[in-house]
C-alpha cells in the first residue's frame, strides 16, 4: 500500500515534469473596463494609461524561477526610460512609468499579471512579456481587449505570421531568420556540409531546425542526423553520442542554456568527431560557454544582432559609452557588462523610436507604428541592423551577423546578412 | 556489435547516477519509512556546498568531507525543525511536506546562487578505457566505484550493526521501538542526516557530467524514483541494480526502438514505475509488505 502510494506520487511528478509549460492559456472575457477615448483626427481611439505628460507601460519577465536570468533585462529598459525621463523630458514630452510584474516563467501567472496590468494598473501598452509559452498565453487577451503587446522577448516565429492577433509583436530575429543566417554561411563555406543537428523537443526548436531545412532546400547541404531532449531530460550525452556516429562535419546546437553547456562539452570530450559546431543565439552567451572551459569551445560559430558590451570593437562607441554611463547613474547596482542590460536597453530605445513615429498618441497609433517601421536605426543594434515592418512584415528584425568564438570572448565576422534579401519575406 | 555494447556501457554510466540518488531514497524510507521527494533538491544544494568551498580556494578532497559533514548536519537539522512537527501525521502529510521542501531548497538555491550554470571539477581523471572498439570513459568508472562503495556501507549499516537494526524496527513499528528503549527521535534524524550524506556524495558525482545549476537534481529524480522502485524501496542492492537497468533501458530505447527515439525517452522511466506496480509492487530485491487482517 505504501510503496503504491510513492509510486503514484511518483507518476504524477514525472506527469507533471512532462507536460510543463504546455498552458495555452484561457482566452479572457468580460469586463467592459473604463477606458477614455481621443478627439481629433485620432477621434474614437484608445487613450488608456497614456495623458499628454505621461505613458504607462508593463512588462512581464520571470525575476524568479529557473528562467530568472532574463530577470536583467527590465534593468536595462528602466535605466534607458529613467535617463529619457530626467534628461530628455520623457518620450515626446511624457514621462515613462514601467511597471515590471513577475511571471516566474509560468504562462497562467503570466495571464494574471497581463490582466492586473491591463485592468487595475490600467497601462497604455505591454511592453514586453518574454518567453514563448507566457506569450502564447497571454496574447489572446491582450488583442481581445485591443492593448497593444509590443516587442515580445520571444523569437517564435508565429509572432509575425500570424495575422489574428495584429496587437503583438515581436521585436528580436525569430528563429527561422537565425537559421537562414547559417544556412546562408553553410551554403558559402561548406556547400557540401553534413549537418547534425541536436534540438529542444518544443515549438523554439522545431522552428529553427524546420526553418533551417526549408533553407537548405535545394542545395548540397543536408541535415544527416537529428537528436531531440526534452527539457526534464537530465543530460544531452546519449544523443550527442547517437549525432557522433553519424559522421556529419558540422554540428548544429539548438539549445537553451544548460543544454548548450553539456552538448559543448560533449562535443569537446567527443575527440573522434570534430565537427564544425554553431550554437544558436539562445545558448550564445559567454555565461553558457565558460563553464564548459574556454579552450574547449574555440572556434565555435553563433550569430548576433546587438552589440555586446563586453567586445572592445564597441568600446569607444558613442551609444555604448553613453549606456555604460547611464547605467552607472540610473542603475548603479547592474553590472553593464551583463549583455540582458544592454538588450533592454536596446529594446527600450526601439520603443522611443516607434513612439516618436506614431501619428497618434493611442493604442491604435503605437500599434499602426510599429507594423510600419522604415528602416529605423537604433543604436544599440550592429550597424546595418535596422528595423523595419509593413504589411505583410511583421518581423522588427530580420538581420544577423556571424561571430567566432576566439580566447575569451565572441569576434563579428563577415557582413550581416539580411536574410529577407536573401531569402524572401517569412511566411508560414 | 561494438556500437551496441557502446550504447550498454553509456547506459551504465547513466545508470549508475541514478543509482546514486536511489541509494539515498532507499537509505531514507528504510530509516524513517517515507518517501523524500526533497532528497535530489538536498543533494544539489549540497553540492553548491561543495562548489563554495572550492570557490574559497579549498581543494576538492578538503572541500568534500567538509560538504559531507554540512549535509549531515544540514539533514539533521531538517529533520528536527520541519519534520518533527507533522512526525505522527499520515504519510501523505509528510510526502506533501517533502514537496514543499523541494520546491523550497530549489528556489533557495537559485537566489543564493543564481540560475546561472556552474562548472564542477571532476575528481576522476579524464580519457577512457579503450576494449575492443568500446570506450569506457574513467569518470563512469570512478561513478561506478563510488556507488558500489556506498551500496556495501548501507548493507553493512543496515544488516551488520546496532543502529541499523535500532532503525528497521522505528521504521517498522515506532510505538513498539521506543517501548524497548530505542530513541525514535534520535534515529529518525540520523536517518535524515545519512541520507543527506549519500545525497550529497550523489550530487558531487554527477555535478560534473550535468553542470551545477538548481535544477540539476530534477530530471535525475525522475530516474531515481524508477530505480527505486524497480530495485525495491527496502534493498540498497536493488536501488543500484534498479538503476542500471533503468539507464540501459533507457538508452537503448532510445537508440533502437524507432518510435520512441530521443522523444519518448522520458516515457521509459514511467512505463518501468508503473509495470513494477502492477506486477512486482516491492519491487525485484523487496520484501513484500504483509499486514494483519
Amino acid at each position: 500500500m505504501r510503496v503504491s502510494a510513492i509510486g503514484c506520487t511518483a507518476l504524477l511528478l514525472l506527469a507533471v515534469a512532462a507536460c510543463g509549460g504546455r498552458d495555452t492559456g484561457e482566452a479572457a472575457g468580460g469586463g467592459t473596463g473604463g477606458g477614455t477615448a481621443a478627439s481629433g483626427q485620432c477621434a474614437g481611439q484608445q487613450t488608456t494609461g497614456i495623458t499628454d505628460t505621461s505613458i504607462k507601460l508593463g512588462g512581464i519577465y520571470p525575476l524568479s524561477g529557473p528562467a530568472s536570468a532574463y530577470g536583467d533585462i527590465p534593468k536595462g529598459i528602466k535605466a534607458y526610460f529613467d535617463y529619457v525621463n530626467a534628461e530628455q523630458n520623457g518620450i515626446g514630452g511624457r514621462k515613462v512609468e514601467f511597471v515590471v510584474r513577475d511571471d516566474g516563467y509560468q504562462p497562467p501567472k503570466a495571464v494574471e499579471e497581463a490582466r492586473r496590468l491591463v485592468e487595475q494598473e490600467e497601462v497604455f501598452a505591454l511592453f514586453q512579456t518574454l518567453g514563448t509559452p507566457s506569450t502564447t498565453a497571454v496574447w489572446d487577451y491582450t488583442n481581445q481587449r485591443k492593448v497593444p503587446q509590443i516587442f515580445v522577448a520571444t523569437g517564435a516565429s508565429q509572432w509575425g505570421t500570424d495575422t489574428s492577433h495584429p496587437w503583438t509583436i515581436g521585436w528580436q530575429p525569430n528563429y527561422v531568420s537565425e537559421s537562414r543566417v547559417y544556412a546562408q554561411y553553410l551554403k558559402k563555406e561548406k556547400p557540401d556540409a553534413k549537418v547534425a543537428v541536436l534540438y529542444q523537443n518544443d515549438d523554439f526548436g522545431k522552428d529553427l531546425l524546420n526553418g533551417f531545412k526549408r533553407a537548405t532546400d535545394g542545395s548540397q547541404v543536408q541535415v544527416v542526423a537529428e537528436q531531440s531532449y526534452e527539457v526534464s531530460d537530465p543530460s544531452v550525452d546519449p544523443q550527442m553520442r547517437n549525432l557522433a556516429e553519424s559522421k556529419a562535419d558540422v554540428f548544429l546546437n539548438v539549445t537553451t542554456p544548460k543544454f548548450g553547456s553539456q552538448a559543448l562539452a560533449a562535443d569537446a570530450k567527443n575527440t573522434s568527431w570534430n565537427p564544425l559546431h554553431i550554437v544558436n543565439n539562445v545558448a550564445a552567451s559567454v555565461t553558457v560557454l565558460q563553464p564548459v572551459g574556454f579552450e574547449n569551445v574555440q572556434g565555435v560559430v553563433s550569430s548576433t544582432y546587438y552589440k555586446d558590451p563586453n567586445d572592445p570593437i564597441w568600446a569607444d562607441d558613442a551609444e555604448m559609452k553613453l549606456y555604460r554611463q547611464k547605467m552607472e547613474q540610473y542603475a548603479p547596482g547592474a553590472d553593464p557588462n551583463v549583455p540582458y542590460h544592454a538588450f533592454g536597453w536596446a529594446v527600450a530605445s526601439s520603443f522611443h523610436k516607434a513612439m516618436d513615429a506614431a501619428a497618434c498618441p493611442t493604442r491604435e497609433g503605437l500599434r499602426d507604428s510599429v507594423r510600419n517601421l522604415q528602416n529605423v536605426q537604433v543604436d544599440m543594434l550592429l550597424p546595418g541592423v535596422t528595423m523595419q515592418t509593413g504589411q505583410d512584415d511583421g518581423f522588427p528584425i530580420e538581420s544577423m551577423q556571424l561571430m567566432q568564438f576566439k580566447g575569451e570572448r565572441w569576434e563579428l565576422f563577415g557582413d550581416v546578412i539580411d536574410t529577407r534579401k536573401e531569402f524572401g519575406p517569412l511566411t508560414n | 556489435m561494438a556500437g551496441f555494447l557502446q550504447q550498454v556501457v553509456q547506459g551504465l554510466g547513466a545508470g549508475a547516477i541514478y543509482a546514486s540518488l536511489a541509494l539515498a531514497l532507499v537509505l531514507i524510507y528504510q530509516f524513517t519509512g517515507i518517501v523524500n521527494f526533497a532528497q535530489g533538491e538536498l543533494a544539489m544544494f549540497s553540492t553548491y556546498v561543495a562548489w563554495q568551498c572550492m570557490a574559497a580556494g579549498l581543494p576538492f578532497w578538503v572541500a568534500l568531507p567538509l560538504t559531507l559533514v554540512v549535509s549531515f548536519a544540514g539533514g539533521m537539522l531538517i529533520e528536527r525543525v520541519i519534520i518533527r512537527p507533522v512526525e505522527g501525521a499520515p504519510e501523505l502529510t509528510i510526502v506533501i511536506v517533502t514537496v514543499g521542501l523541494f520546491i523550497f531548497v530549489n528556489a533557495a538555491a537559485g537566489w543564493i546562487w543564481t540560475f546561472l550554470i556552474k562548472d564542477f571539477p571532476n575528481p576522476f581523471p579524464g580519457g577512457a578505457l579503450e576494449l575492443g572498439g568500446v570506450s569506457l570513459s574513467f569518470s563512469t568508472l570512478g561513478v561506478l566505484g563510488v556507488v558500489a562503495l556506498v551500496m556495501g556501507l548501507l548493507y553493512l549499516l543496515f544488516q551488520h550493526t546496532k543502529i541499523g537494526l535500532g532503525m528497521r524496527a522505528v521504521a517498522a513499528n515506532p510505538a513498539s521501538a521506543r517501548l524497548v528503549g530505542i530513541r525514535v527521535g534520535w534515529t529518525l534524524a540520523l536517518g535524515w542526516g545519512l541520507a543527506a550524506t549519500v545525497g550529497a556524495v550523489s550530487g558531487v558525482l554527477v555535478a560534473p557530467l550535468l553542470f551545477l545549476e538548481p535544477n540539476m537534481m530534477a530530471g535525475v529524480l525522475i530516474y531515481a524514483f524508477a530505480a527505486a522502485t524497480l530495485g525495491g524501496f527496502d534493498s540498497p542492492l536493488g536501488a543500484v541494480v534498479g538503476g542500471l537497468v533503468v539507464g540501459v533501458a533507457e538508452t537503448l530505447a532510445g537508440a533502437y526502438v524507432g518510435f520512441i527515439g530521443s522523444d519518448l525517452k522520458v516515457g521509459v522511466p514511467l512505463v518501468i514505475i508503473l509495470g513494477v506496480l502492477l506486477l512486482r509492487p516491492q519491487g525485484l530485491f523487496g520484501r513484500a509488505a504483509v499486514e494483519r487482517a
